[in-house]
């Protein structure tokens, strides 16, 4: 019969492992992403993991303060993939507007 | 102790997904797909760990907590998302090569052909082949 607070924390260790390995799949993406877009959602998601394993870390050290940390990093995240996107647009439009203004307009 | 074990498999369940999640983000072959994997996948695993948290600690203040993070995320991830889906069309990402139905490039190239824009900011990306209208 296994323990109750044994499977507890052996899955939270566990849990961190797999984060882990999601965090440098993420970078993975990041490095190599062909496209502007494919590096934002990546870091998007890096951001998403980020807030998972700090999640987890406040169970390993019982320490409940990292949710405060995870609460104000998930915002400035939003914020940081909002402004990346708009970039991203932005630019596009702009290159646009120079090479083909004569179709148009 | 029954708690324990609920606490731990929803632990595995969620850091799980989000491994798939950055999976899917590896593996999948275009930027939309990916940023449909990144998505999905992320906030559900996410969220599940929030709730074993605050299965975990059994207290208001925590659950409160962890309640307002998932609410945040149920907010703030489509919004994003889509912002990103948008901005990589509109600027002419390619598309999967098993990618059979573009109604937006469908509607702008019509409208290019019939001498109007839809919309006054969506234009067709450099670059994107014009889809045949229905298959």
């Amino acid at each position: 019969m296994i323990d109750g607070t044994h499977f507890l924390s052996w899955s939270v260790q566990a849990a961190m492992f797999l984060l882990l390995a999601g965090m440098a799949l993420a970078m993975w993406r990041l490095a190599i992403g062909p496209s502007a877009a494919d590096r934002v959602i990546a870091m998007d998601l890096l951001s998403l993991l980020v807030v998972a394993f700090l999640v987890t870390l406040s169970v390993y050290t019982g320490e409940s303060t990292y949710l405060d940390v995870a609460i104000a990093y998930a915002c400035i995240a939003f914020l940081g993939t909002i402004a990346l996107a708009r970039f991203i647009q932005r630019s596009a439009e702009e290159r646009l507007t120079r090479s083909g203004s004569q179709d148009d307009d | 102790m029954m708690t324990d074990f609920a606490t731990g498999t929803l632990f595995l369940l969620g850091s799980f997904l989000c491994l798939m999640a950055a999976v899917g983000i590896v593996r999948l072959p275009d930027p939309l797909t990916r940023m449909h994997a990144a998505t999905k996948a992320g906030t559900l695993g996410c969220g599940l760990l929030l709730v074993a948290e605050a299965l975990f600690y059994g207290e208001l203040g925590i659950s409160l907590r962890a309640a307002t993070i998932i609410l945040l995320l149920l907010f703030t991830t489509p919004v994003a998302a889509h912002l990103i889906g948008r901005a990589s069309y509109r600027s002419g990402v390619e598309l999967s090569k098993r990618t059979w139905i573009d109604e937006l490039g469908t509607a702008i190239g019509k409208a290019n052909r019939q001498g109007q824009l839809p919309v006054d900011d969506i234009r067709q990306p450099p670059g994107r082949p014009e889809r045949p209208p229905d298959r």
